[in-house]
Parts: C-alpha cells; sequence; structure tokens
C-alpha cells in the first residue's frame, strides 16, 4: 500500500511511540505506527498467559505516565483506569514485619512502632521530597538544553534552568543536589534509623539499574514514588485495570481517535535514506512506506546502529551509542495461584495483599544481591517487588484464584555462561525459594509459573540487553547526555530521522515522556 | 600578646593560611597538638633511624600560585619517571611512564590498540584535570550569591569551560559523574592497563570502581601531576624537610607565632561570635578570629560548644561522609628489594607499584568493606620515598610504605583494631608483596602498622579518614565540607575552616589554606568598612 | 484502626453520636453528647473532665537537661524552678515556630515537655553533644484534664497532698486514692484548672476515681469541642490550626514567628543561645509584619445579611477551622483561622491573622460569611486576646 503518503512514521508501537504517533496525529499529521509484534504496547502488555489468568507481562504498576498526557489525550475515555495499590509490607527476617498503609496515621503508629525518630523524619522526609518532586518536575517536562553549545536556544534553555534552580532556594537547591549524586542508602541514612525502612525505600532507587543500594546515583530515583503525587492526577502507584497493557491501548485509542494509523506484525527493517534525509522505512517483507518524517521508539542501539548504517551516522555518535549502557538488571516472576499466600509475618487475608509486598529486610540484602550480579550471578537471594494483581481487579484471574506479579532483581543480562533455559528456571527456583521464607505456602499454590529473564525481555519486547528503562539511568546518561551528548534532544544526524524513546531524557518508567516530548520538538521543526 | 587570628593545627594547610594572613600584615598565633610541624606530612621516625609519613605517598600537589603567595622558594616537586607501575603478575610488569611514548610501547605489549589510545587518553586527562586545576585555585562558585565578584568569577570560569572546546565540555561533564570502571572501558580494552589506572578512583573512597563518581577522583589525583603521569608520585627537592620545612620557615619569616604541644579544648565564643581558643592546659588565648586546619566533625562537634551551632547544622556536620578506610605498613628494609622480572626495581619503586591485577579485585576488595570487614585480599601499592630521600633511613637502608584498602574504621560487630587485628592486616600486606619480590620477609627488619584508628589518634583524622572526608559527588566543590558553608565560613562570626575537609580537598597541599585565608583576608577588610562606616553615618 | 487512648473503655460507650475525631493518630471524641453546649458549660461552671492523652510527652533527664530545653525553646530555662511549669514555643533557625507545649521541671536534671506534635527527633538533634538522655513516655503516659471552677474541688477530696498551695503553674506529686500522679495547675481552657499525668496502666482506676469524687459536683467528660471554645474564648493558639509548625509547612509563607501568633511574651531575647535568636533579634527590631489578635463579628451586621434572604441568623454550633478572609476597606488584610459564637461572652468571635497596622485593638474590619449561598462580609472589631480571662484561673 504506497498509494497514501505518511507525514510520519513511528517505528515501534510501545508506550512512547504511541504518545508520539497521539501527538503527532493531534497536529493533524497523517501518522502511521508500525509494531513488529502482534499486539501494541511493547513492555506495557496485558495477556492471557495461562488460560483464565491474566497478566500485566512485563511492566505491572503505573505511576509516572505524565499527567499533562492523560489530559491531553484524554485517556480516561480510552479505557484508563487507575486503581490504588496502597500499601507496601516488607516481610522482616525477625518473623515481624514493616508496612505503610493509605493511611497516614496508620503509618506513622506503624513506623512508630520500629522507631519513633523515623515516624517523626518520614513526614519531613515527605515535605523535602515533594520539594524535590517539584524541583524535577520541570525537567521531565524540558528538552535538555545543551551545556556544550552556544546555540541561543540552548543557552536560552541554560538561562531557564539555572533560573529555575536559582528559584529552589538554596536549601533545596544543595538538598537536590544531594539527592542527584548520592547513593539511596547514604541518603536516608541521614534521614532515617530503621534498616528495613531504608531498604525498602532504597529499592525504589535500584529498581531497573545495575546498581546496588549503596551505589552513588542511585538516591534521585527515591523521587519516583513521590513524582506522582504532587501532580494530583492520582495516587502515587497505581494499577491499571485489566493490567498494564490497557494503558497502551488507552494510548492506542487516543491515537487512532486522532486519525492515527497503526499497523501490528509489521517489523521496521531499516530506515531509508537518501542524502542525509529519511525518506521512509522499508519492513523485514521489503514493503517500502515513504515518509518525511521517521520517529523511532527503539532504544538507542537500535535506533542508530540497526535501523541505520551505522556509517551514515558520525562516528563520535556511533561511539558514543556504542558505549551506552544497558545492562538489563530485572527479571519477572507471573505465578497463576490457586489462592492466596499466607505471609508469617501477617497472617490471613489483610490489605496488605492489596498493596505491593517487598522482599527487602535490610539494606545489606540488597547489596549482597546487587554483590551476586556485580560478578555475573543472578541474585541468589533477589530483591522482589510483589503485588497480586487479583485482590485489586477480580478480573485478571478466575474466581478465588489469583495472579502474582513478581519482579525480580538482579538477574543481569550478562549473566555467566548466558541464559539458558536451566538457568531461567534456577532464577525462578530461587525466586520462590526466597518467596516461601516468608510465606511458606507459595510453593503449594502455584499452577503455572513464567519466567522471563533480561534475555527472554529483549528477545520478546525488543529491549536491547533487557533494560527496562531503555537504557540505564546512571548519571553519565541522563539529561543532556541521554543517550548521547550532543543528541539528546530527539533530533538524529539524518534530517527527519528522530527518536522518542525512553533512551532518551527523561527516561523510562512508563511516562511517556519522551514520547511527547520528542513530538512537540518534530513538530516545532516542521514549523520552521 | 594580641593576636587577630588563631589558627588551629600545623598542617601544611594550617601552615599556609596562618602565613598568608600574617603575611597581610595579620597578628597570628599557630597552634598545634602534637610537638612536631607538618600534620600528616611529618615524618614519624616508626623504627630506629627509620623515618616516613604514612601518609605522604602521594605527595600531594603544591599550587604554584600558593607557592608564590607564600613565598616558597627553591621548593618544586620531583617528580617519578615511573610514577605508576602494576605488578601484572609474578615476574611481569606495566610501567606507565610519565613519557606518553615509553608508556604506550610497555601498553602495546598487551593490546596494540590501547598502545595507540593512549596518548590521547593522557591527553585528555590532562586537560580535564587542567580544568580541575584552575577550579581548585579559588574558592568554590557560590551558587546563591548574585554579587557582582561571584558573577564574575562564575563568568571568568564559564568562559574556561567554553574554552574547553566543545569535545572536552561534554568530556568533563560527562566523565565526572561516572564510575573509573565505566571510563576506563570506554577507552581500553587490556584489563591490565585498567587495573592499573582504577586504584586512583577510588583512592581514600570507601567505594569500589563501580561506584559513580570514581572517575572524578582518578581526575582529582592527577591535578597538578606533570602531562602523562598517571599519579603524583615523587618528592620534593629541597630535602631534608621537604614542603613542610619550607612552609615553618615561610611562617616564621613572615611572623607567625608557632606553639607546639598546644591542643586546643575549645573554641570560645559569646554571642555568636568567636573570641579565642582554650587549651587543654586551661590557659585562654583571645582572637576573634579562629581557623581551623582539623576536620569539620573535629572542628565543629569537638571544639565548639554545641548551643551555638543550629541542630540542623549540626546533623550535617554529623552525616558527613569521612569512612576513613586506608590503612599503611611501613616497613624498614634492611636494603632495598628486587622485583624479580624487572632489572629497573629502583626505577620503578621510586613510583608506585600497586599489585592489584584486575579491577574486579579491586571491587571485591571494597565488598568486604562495605559489610565492615578487612578486605581478604586488599588493594596494596607500595613505594620506597627513601630512593628519593636516602637521609629519612640509615645509610644504604630504605623505607618501604604500603598502603592497603580497604581498611574500614568501623568494623563489624563491634570488632576493635587491636593489636591481632593489625598484625593480621600487616602480614596480608606482607604476603602481597612477597608475591612481587619473594626475598621481601626477610629484608624486614620492622614494621610498623597504621590502621585508620591509628591516623584518628596520631593526627587527629575523625574515622582515620585522610582526606578529612570522602571526596564523593555530594562532597565537592559547593558541596564541601557542606552545601551552603563551602566558602570555608562556619555559622559563628569569626571560625573558619581551612583544613582538606574544605574544598578543593585532600592532596591538594595547601590550596585549601589558601583559600581559606583569601576569604577571612575579605571579611577582615569588609568589617572595616563597615566600621567607618558606623562612624560616619 | 485509630490508635486508642488508655481511657478509651470508659470514654466509649459515653460517645452517643458516634461523634470521633483523629487527633495526633488518635481516635478522640468530638463530643460526648451530640452537641458540646453542656460540656461547655462544665468547663466554665462546674468541671469537666478531657482526656489529653493524645499529646506526646518526653521526659529528658541528665545534667544538660535545663540546657538541652533551654537552647531549643524561646523562654528562658534557667529561671524555671523545681515544680515549676512553663509555656513556651520553640523555633527553627529562622525563628519560625515548630510546635509549642508546657515544660515542667520534675527535679534538678528531670524535665518533662509536652508538645503536640512528635519531637523526640527534633530534641535529639538539639541534644547532640549534651549529655541527657531523652525518653519519649507518650504512650506510657496517660492523661487527664480536669478544668472548670469546681476543679478544685473534687481534686482536693481524693489528693492525698494539699493541694491548696498549688500555684498556677506549678506542679506536685500526689497520689489519687493510691494512684501516683503528678498533678499540675495548667489547661488550654484559660479557666481554674489542672492536668493530671499518671502511668497509663493506672487510667481506668484513675477515671473511675475522678468521676467518682466529681459527680456530686457535677463533673462532666467533656470533647474537642467544647474545649475549643473555651480556648477560643481563651486567646490560646492550636498547631495545624492557628499555625503551621516550621517542620511542616511547605511553604516558607506559612510558616510563622512567636511575634506573629501573639507569643512575643514567650521570646526571651537576652538569654543565652537558642534556635532562631538571631532571626527574632532581627524581627524584633522591625515592627511585626502580621498580629494575632481576636475579632468579634458585630450582630448588627449579621442580622442584616440573613434577614435579607428571611432568614434568622444562623452561626455554627461547633467551632470551625477553616479559614475566612478578613478585610478592611475592601482589601484583604488578613485571614481568620479558627472562631465559634461565645456562650459566654454571647459573642461571635474568631481568632485572625491580621497584616500591620491592622492588628491594633478597635481596628474596624470585616469578615467574610456565606449566607444562603452567597458570600458577604460582616462588621468585625479587633480584640485584644484573651477574650475571657478570669480571675479564679490564676488566684
Amino acid at each position: 500500500m504506497s498509494g497514501s503518503r505518511y507525514d510520519a512514521i513511528v517505528v515501534g508501537g510501545g508506550h512512547n511511540g504511541l504518545v508520539c504517533a497521539a501527538y503527532l496525529a493531534r497536529a493533524g499529521r497523517k501518522v502511521l505506527v508500525l509494531e513488529r509484534r502482534p499486539v501494541l504496547g511493547g513492555a506495557a502488555l496485558s495477556e492471557e498467559v495461562f488460560p483464565g489468568f491474566k497478566f500485566s507481562v512485563f511492566s505491572y504498576v503505573v505511576s509516572l505516565l505524565r499527567p499533562e498526557i492523560i489530559r491531553d489525550l484524554d485517556l480516561p475515555r480510552h479505557g484508563l483506569q487507575i486503581l490504588p495499590l496502597e500499601s507496601t509490607l516488607t516481610p522482616l527476617d525477625n518473623g515481624d514485619y514493616l508496612a505503610s498503609w493509605a493511611d497516614p496515621d496508620e503509618t506513622r503508629r506503624e513506623l512508630y512502632r520500629h522507631s519513633p525518630r523515623d515516624a517523626e523524619a518520614a513526614s519531613q522526609f515527605g515535605r523535602l521530597m515533594l520539594h524535590m518532586a517539584m524541583a524535577a518536575k520541570p525537567i521531565l517536562g524540558l528538552v535538555p538544553p545543551d551545556p556544550a553549545s552556544l546555540a541561543p536556544s540552548d543557552l536560552r534553555g541554560l538561562y531557564r534552568l539555572g533560573q529555575h534552580f536559582h528559584s529552589l532556594g538554596s536549601e533545596n537547591f544543595h538538598a537536590f543536589c544531594k539527592l542527584m549524586t548520592m547513593s539511596s542508602a547514604d541518603y536516608l541514612d541521614e534521614w532515617y534509623e530503621f534498616d528495613p525502612l531504608k531498604a525498602t525505600k532504597s529499592a525504589s532507587g535500584i529498581i531497573g539499574t545495575f546498581l546496588g543500594p549503596r551505589s552513588p546515583g542511585t538516591a534521585y530515583v527515591l523521587l519516583h514514588h513521590y513524582m506522582g503525587e504532587i501532580d494530583g492526577a492520582f495516587r502515587a502507584w497505581g494499577f491499571q485495570k485489566g493490567g498494564t497493557g490497557g494503558v497502551s491501548a488507552a494510548i492506542a485509542s487516543a491515537a487512532r481517535g486522532f486519525g492515527a494509523e497503526l499497523r501490528i506484525n509489521a517489523a521496521v527493517e531499516r530506515v531509508v535514506t537518501r542524502g542525509g534525509q529519511a525518506t521512509g522505512v522499508v519492513l523485514d517483507n521489503g514493503e517500502e512506506i515513504a515518509a518525511s518524517t521517521v520517529v523511532s521508539a527503539l532504544d538507542p542501539r537500535r535506533t542508530f546502529t540497526q535501523l541505520l548504517d551505522p556509517d551514515e551516522l558520525p562516528g563520535d555518535l556511533v561511539a558514543g551509542v556504542r558505549r551506552y549502557k544497558f545492562r538489563g538488571s530485572s527479571a519477572k516472576v507471573n505465578l497463576a495461584l490457586a489462592g492466596l499466600p499466607e505471609f508469617t509475618c501477617l497472617p490471613g487475608r489483610g490489605p496488605h495483599l492489596r498493596g505491593a509486598i517487598s522482599i527487602s529486610p535490610s539494606v545489606e540484602y540488597l547489596e549482597r544481591a546487587y554483590d551476586d550480579a556485580k560478578y555475573g550471578e543472578f541474585s541468589r537471594a533477589p530483591y522482589m517487588d510483589i503485588v497480586i494483581p487479583s485482590m485489586i481487579d477480580p478480573d485478571m484471574a478466575p474466581p478465588g484464584k489469583h495472579v502474582m506479579s513478581i519482579f525480580v532483581q538482579y538477574a543481569p543480562y550478562h549473566v555467566n555462561g548466558g541464559w539458558t533455559d536451566a538457568r531461567r528456571e534456577a532464577l525462578g527456583d530461587s525466586v520462590i525459594k526466597t518467596l516461601a521464607r516468608y510465606a511458606p505456602n507459595i510453593e503449594s499454590l502455584i499452577l503455572h509459573r513464567q519466567v522471563l529473564t533480561p534475555a527472554d525481555i529483549e528477545r520478546i519486547v525488543g529491549l536491547s540487553e533487557g533494560n527496562i528503562f531503555q537504557g540505564e539511568l546512571a548519571l553519565q546518561q541522563l539529561f543532556f547526555l541521554r543517550p548521547v551528548p550532543a543528541w539528546a534532544k530527539y533530533r538524529t544526524p539524518i534530517r527527519g530521522y528522530w527518536q522518542c524513546g525512553a533512551g532518551t531524557h527523561p527516561g523510562g518508567g512508563v511516562m511517556g515522556a519522551s514520547g511527547r516530548l520528542a513530538a512537540h520538538a518534530i513538530l516545532g521543526a516542521r514549523q520552521h | 600578646m594580641k593576636y587577630d587570628a588563631i589558627a588551629i593545627g600545623a598542617g601544611t594547610n594550617g601552615l599556609v593560611a596562618a602565613t598568608l594572613l600574617a603575611k597581610a600584615g595579620r597578628q597570628v598565633l599557630l597552634v598545634e597538638q602534637s610537638d612536631a610541624i607538618g600534620g600528616t606530612a611529618r615524618l614519624l621516625e616508626f623504627a630506629p633511624g627509620f623515618r616516613a609519613a604514612p601518609l605522604g605517598m602521594d605527595p600531594g600537589w603544591l599550587p604554584p600560585s600558593v607557592a608564590r603567595a607564600v613565598g616558597l622558594k627553591g621548593v618544586a616537586a620531583r617528580h617519578a619517571a615511573a610514577p605508576l607501575t602494576l605488578a601484572v603478575q609474578p615476574r611481569e610488569f606495566l610501567t606507565l611512564w610519565s613519557d606518553v611514548g615509553l608508556a604506550a610501547e610497555a601498553i602495546g605489549r598487551h593490546s596494540p590498540k590501547d598502545a595507540e589510545a593512549w596518548p590521547a587518553f593522557a591527553s585528555k586527562m590532562d586537560t580535564l584535570a587542567g580544568f580541575l586545576e584552575r577550579v581548585y585555585r579559588r574558592p568554590p562558585l557560590d551558587l546563591d550569591s548574585r554579587s557582582p565578584r561571584e558573577l564574575l568569577s562564575a563568568a571568568g570560569l564559564a568562559l574556561a569551560f567554553r574554552g574547553l572546546g566543545r569535545a572536552y565540555m561534554t568530556a568533563l561533564l560527562r566523565t565526572l559523574p561516572m564510575p573509573v570502571q565505566d571510563l576506563l572501558d570506554d577507552w581500553f580494552e587490556c584489563e591490565p592497563l585498567k587495573a592499573a589506572l582504577a586504584p586512583a578512583g577510588v583512592q581514600h573512597l570507601r567505594q569500589g570502581p563501580r561506584s559513580a563518581g570514581t572517575a572524578f577522583v582518578l581526575l582529582h589525583h592527577l591535578v597538578g601531576a606533570p602531562p602523562g603521569a598517571m599519579r603524583r608520585s615523587g618528592r620534593w627537592s629541597n630535602e631534608p624537610g621537604g614542603v613542610v620545612a619550607a612552609l615553618e620557615q615561610a611562617a616564621r619569616q613572615s611572623g607567625v607565632a608557632i606553639r607546639t604541644a598546644a591542643k586546643v579544648r575549645r573554641i570560645q565564643v559569646n554571642d555568636d561570635a568567636v573570641t579565642g581558643v582554650v587549651l587543654e592546659s586551661g590557659e585562654e588565648i583571645a582572637a576573634p578570629v579562629v581557623l581551623s586546619s582539623a576536620d569539620p566533625a573535629r572542628t565543629l562537634l569537638g571544639m565548639v560548644d554545641p548551643v551555638w551551632l543550629n541542630p540542623e547544622f549540626l546533623r550535617a556536620v554529623g552525616n558527613i561522609k569521612f569512612r576513613g578506610c586506608t590503612a599503611v605498613v611501613a616497613y624498614a628494609l634492611d636494603r632495598l628489594i628486587d622485583l624479580p622480572g624487572l632489572n629497573n626495581a629502583a626505577e620503578v619503586l621510586a613510583g608506585t607499584v600497586t599489585l592489584t591485577r584486575t579491577r574486579e579485585a579491586l571491587e571485591r576488595a571494597y565488598d568486604d568493606a562495605k559489610y565492615g570487614r578487612v578486605s581478604e585480599r586488599p588493594h596494596v601499592e607500595i613505594t620506597v620515598p627513601t630512593l628519593a630521600t636516602p637521609s629519612d633511613a640509615p645509610d644504604g637502608k630504605h623505607v618501604l610504605l604500603a598502603r592497603m584498602q580497604y581498611a574500614p574504621y568501623h568494623l563489624r560487630d563491634g570488632t576493635e583494631w587491636d593489636t591481632g587485628q593489625r598484625e593480621a592486616l600487616a602480614d596480608s600486606v606482607t604476603k602481597a608483596v612477597a608475591e612481587i619480590s619473594p626475598a621481601f620477609a626477610d629484608r624486614v627488619r620492622h614494621r610498623a602498622v597504621f590502621a585508620p584508628t591509628d591516623f584518628e589518634h596520631q593526627f587527629g583524622l575523625t574515622e582515620g579518614a585522610a582526606y578529612q572526608g570522602e571526596l564523593m559527588l555530594d562532597q565537592i566543590l559547593f558541596m564541601r565540607p557542606l552545601p551552603g558553608w563551602s566558602r570555608y565560613r562556619m555559622p559563628v562570626d569569626g571560625l573558619y575552616l581551612c583544613g582538606s575537609g574544605t574544598h578543593p580537598g585532600g592532596g591538594v597541599t595547601g590550596a585549601p589554606g589558601h583559600n581559606a585565608a583569601r576569604e577571612i583576608l575579605r571579611d577582615f577588610k569588609r568589617r572595616r568598612l563597615r566600621r567607618a562606616r558606623w562612624e560616619n553615618p | 484502626m485509630l490508635k486508642t487512648t488508655p481511657f478509651h473503655p470508659r470514654t466509649s460507650p459515653l460517645v452517643r453520636a458516634q461523634t470521633w475525631r483523629r487527633w495526633a493518630g488518635y481516635q478522640a471524641a468530638s463530643a460526648y453528647d451530640p452537641l458540646p453546649d453542656r460540656e461547655y458549660a462544665a468547663i466554665r461552671n462546674a468541671a469537666a473532665l478531657i482526656d489529653i492523652s493524645p499529646l506526646y510527652k518526653y521526659v529528658v533527664t541528665g545534667p544538660d537537661a535545663v540546657r538541652l530545653l533551654d537552647r531549643m525553646v524561646t523562654r528562658d530555662l534557667t529561671k524555671c524552678a523545681v515544680g515549676q511549669v512553663v509555656y513556651t514555643p520553640w523555633c527553627d533557625t529562622n525563628g519560625k515556630v515548630i510546635d509549642d507545649g508546657t515544660i515542667s521541671r520534675l527535679d534538678e536534671t528531670t524535665l518533662r515537655i509536652t508538645s503536640a506534635e512528635p519531637n523526640l527527633r527534633w530534641l535529639s538533634m538539639n541534644a547532640v553533644g549534651l549529655n541527657v538522655a531523652i525518653a519519649d513516655v507518650s504512650e506510657r503516659t496517660a492523661a487527664l484534664s480536669l478544668q472548670g471552677p469546681l476543679s478544685w474541688a473534687i481534686l482536693k477530696q481524693v489528693s492525698t497532698v494539699d493541694l491548696s498551695s498549688l500555684g498556677y503553674f506549678r506542679l506536685l506529686q500526689t497520689s489519687v486514692r493510691n494512684i501516683p500522679v503528678t498533678v499540675s495547675r495548667t489547661g488550654y481552657t484559660g479557666d481554674l484548672g489542672y492536668e493530671i499525668w499518671a502511668g497509663a496502666d493506672l487510667a481506668l482506676p484513675l477515671w473511675d476515681a475522678l468521676i467518682d469524687a466529681g459527680t456530686p459536683f457535677g463533673i462532666t467528660p467533656c470533647g474537642i469541642w467544647a474545649m475549643d471554645v473555651a480556648r477560643i474564648e481563651a486567646g490560646l493558639i492550636m498547631l495545624d490550626v492557628d499555625y503551621f509548625s516550621a517542620h511542616h509547612a511547605i511553604t516558607e509563607e506559612r510558616k510563622s514567628s512567636p511575634f506573629e501568633i501573639n507569643l512575643g511574651w514567650a521570646v526571651s531575647l537576652d538569654k543565652g543561645p537558642f534556635n532562631g535568636r538571631r532571626a527574632l533579634r532581627a524581627e524584633a527590631a522591625r515592627e511585626p509584619a502580621w498580629g494575632f489578635v481576636g475579632i468579634e463579628v458585630a450582630w448588627d451586621s449579621l442580622e442584616p445579611l440573613y434577614r435579607a434572604r428571611a432568614l434568622p441568623v444562623d452561626l455554627p454550633h461547633v467551632p470551625w477551622r477553616t479559614s475566612a478572609p478578613i478585610y478592611r476597606n475592601g482589601r484583604q488584610v488578613g485571614f481568620a483561622t479558627t472562631g465559634c459564637w461565645s456562650p459566654l461572652l454571647k459573642q461571635y468571635i474568631a481568632l485572625t491573622h491580621l497584616r500591620a497596622p491592622h492588628f491594633a485593638p478597635g481596628t474596624p474590619v470585616s469578615i467574610e460569611v456565606t449566607v444562603e449561598h452567597e458570600r458577604k462580609h460582616a462588621d468585625a472589631t479587633v480584640r485584644r486576646l484573651p477574650f475571657f480571662d478570669p480571675e479564679r484561673k490564676r488566684a
């Protein structure tokens, strides 16, 4: 079908690609999204993996989806429905537990039980994080200015950034600098004394990274938990009705509503260029589709070295992409359960089963889990973030039965000996064995088990090295350095070829921000 | 005698600061708790006739501007030709000569590709370190201030930054927060080369090479190193006495009164302003300005009545990460050791020889420290300072200094740094050295172990932290020692810090003292202005 | 579940309309009766028994106990004698109020501090370098407030120690029917009254003893609403209602100095170093930007507003705690934080923050009131606090 010509082709129907397409279509562009797989959504995917049991196969909670995207695309009308996931339970090794509940008084009282000082620190820490989130928020919505550039737009951007930081006041600015540079363990040490609390909080700083809680540069990810709150769009942490695929479906529906065309089973082989200008794409079946704008939602490695011939690109860009770190470190275990797990520390079907369950009994536990990964092994006792979506959304499993989603870290992509079926199952066994220490009945409940290693994530979703953020959120890969210096503004050296994946600022976490900012950049460029 | 200022601690920074104040016409008293001058640069006689500065393996960098300001004459660093050598395995060494060509040739035996990359790497590091050097010569930028002076100085720095050119600007911003591991992976393929370079990134830091910010620490240790050299290695030219003797002479000549064996018990404060100090002897000495080259915790938590400091500030000081994790073993040798496989052992040993063959081994050594244990297989690097200063050992004999990481100050489960613990550490260091020099143990006449607790006791360094606070990303530049308090002034009027706990930190001889003195002199001037205005409304 | 106080088994059957509220994470009775009128009357007429256990309580001991609290609070504690109680705010470095409460000097080296919010961490931060031990006795201590003109008569019946010498803001150790208690002559009603402190395990017998002894004197369990009316009349401030803690205020604007909340009298600028001294000295040298005062709303102004809609005047039956704008000559000059109908003064009163110079007593202002869905202004007059200050309180 080469009869109709498109203004823009978006390669990759993950949430960023869909967001970008929706914004472009909303601006009146004729947009085509090409998705290699038979379903849209990338890693934001729901699937009935076992008959009657539906899973958010990869990404399993929603927290960071930008509220302006929800508003601009009117996503609730298209099926976005976030159900609250309000508590966190951390079973401890001494048989006790640490919980945080939806109600601040209850949480304070629970903390008080472990440490009165921490209960008191928590409210002040929360205020600080609120300020930090307010400091970070404009940056998430900003095309990163290049500090090494003398272009007026960059200087203007830098000046605005400077103004923004100045407006924070010195106290908050300093706190922000510390947050950006410290390890989550050190940052939390300045506030708290109860180790399992520090562990559970710092766990949010290591998700998706190849870093431990004591690694500098992990503190700022603590913000993620607070980012949602200031926007007031919905609770900080939530679960999409029907699974995370519903988020993608809602964005897809919005994009379609604006007139975008979405094609599945359409794998792009390469981007066609002529004289340094993108002119379209070629599919793996040889079909060629023309468009003056091509946007890649794929990760930087695929965007620059797979869809294009690296020879078409400047050497330093290719070198930059080659040294860009992916290092996927997370795995996912999805379980179909005959009933509910019974946690020794808090027996019964309590409200704790409607929230997250964090296997993070101590900072040292997390750090040791990281040590294993540093040397190429999956963690013998991994950090796990567990939710039972069927407790929140009963449609996910047959009545009385349940689905459990276990996010597992660390499972390094570059595991010693490579990922094999046996090693995958060994990882699954180690996850279940670790969980059984806290919920002994788990083994007897398992009807089906799905284990997804970083290699599986790469194979199925196409994320290089299975990194869920399309590249590590390390300090040298953030903001104007993401994915590579000088090419952090969604542009590429090929005219008409753009990037809009999480490998660009501000990065991963089902935010959609990259897709939105890219769309604005593209639309802005076209006006000139 | 009435003093305008009392300086606490006669280390290099205290000496520099006191001298600069005196040169500006101030009456300065310098008090030192021990009975000798020099702080960590002071030589200790650890065995009859054998002298060494256990924390003086890195001679440090004395910014030429500081030397000029203080009026040091005839003092210059004499750099080793072979600043850094890795013992790749027994009988095999990789020497990174200052001479880039020679170094590339040595690297070429491991990887021709890396040899090719070497000159570019050396030059890039030199340029980046050169920019840091510029940043280090003045107080950190005050990002809150909008005074013309600050803006001008910010503009100057911005211009210098622009002057680096696009590639270097980006490289600088990208490199500072990186793990040294990744930085080296960007450039090189052969592990011995990377293993040789990585330890400078974790020197005196309780972090491993995979930790963010260790690339900065590497650069920090290249500031002041001659082009091509990957370590500052060598001695001062005016031996004996080195830079300490020269600084002492300069101080006395400019009229600084120096009192040793005078330990400060308390810094006196009245109505939010310093009024002087009280010595352990009970003697009170009055002065409107007190500057301390002791570390921030010792000064602020140890010498000032806490009621004068606000709780948030006290908490912040208490949160400064010191985390001493370096131990040193000083060996008295009856003659120089030989390094089988090398015919120029003396040349190599005049620089630093590092014994950790892979970055993974370095990382694993760190892992132990994370959990409060001494590294089972520690990172060890050695040097023989007496090759440059033979007078520090009896004729024909030598001192070998072995610095090891990681020896955490806080040991797990309440284990103490007792004799057994220290001897075990020394044994493991001896064993590591013996791997490259089998006859080593037989040459040792005596050895002295310095654990972090010893540094704390001998030099007053909190937690034995050589740099008075780790050089982590959140504790450098305008965040050193604390964000908002990086301009040497403390919340009590007239109280200043001037030690390596302040910008630009440790290993940069005299620069904190120099920068602090400048700020103090500005305040003297400003206050006079203000007084004049009151008098003539 | 919210926490319950040690008196809960006694108080919970008495809450007839299930009018509960939260207080510091505890379940507390707004009123026992459906409306608080009778309870309020007991405060001013007989004796009211109020469960104040949710207050935070800390005991500080050690050679530096006085130094610790003195460097923390704005009043001069070196002048606080054993057996004395001092009411004081405490500030951050910038002189903004964190909390307020009472400090009781139990002996030379032991002091108890009460607060509206948790302060253990703040106390610990202030204690760096000082030789003290800090114990959080909040949950171990049960506290009752016995307030009203007949409170002395009741307590006299049951106390083994003679209370007649117990002066205003003084305390003593005694027993109530063999239950060891500390009694302080303090309260939050601006009336004659006592606060009684005992171990939490003795709470129920203590309650029973007081009810038993007090019944002939009309003792009445009393909830927060009635206490609120009394404290508004007495002009006593409340954290999170009349001001925000400097530790929790999101913006600088929301913070208050002691001078701005009518606590300037409690700031001793000449004592030794304490948190916020520099800032407060500087502020004291300026004219304060804000004042905290009372207003009386003119009935004659309210009535026409209601009559215009053919309604009688309808005021809230319980104290309100939502901010209401205050105007002068059509320009907003401040806001009221809480207000109520004063049954005793027969006035509609409110506590207000007013910008300088509008807080001088007698200044005519107006307050926004909503009458039949429409926003109106009613005339009011600035009054010095407290509105009500009976002799018997300190006699």
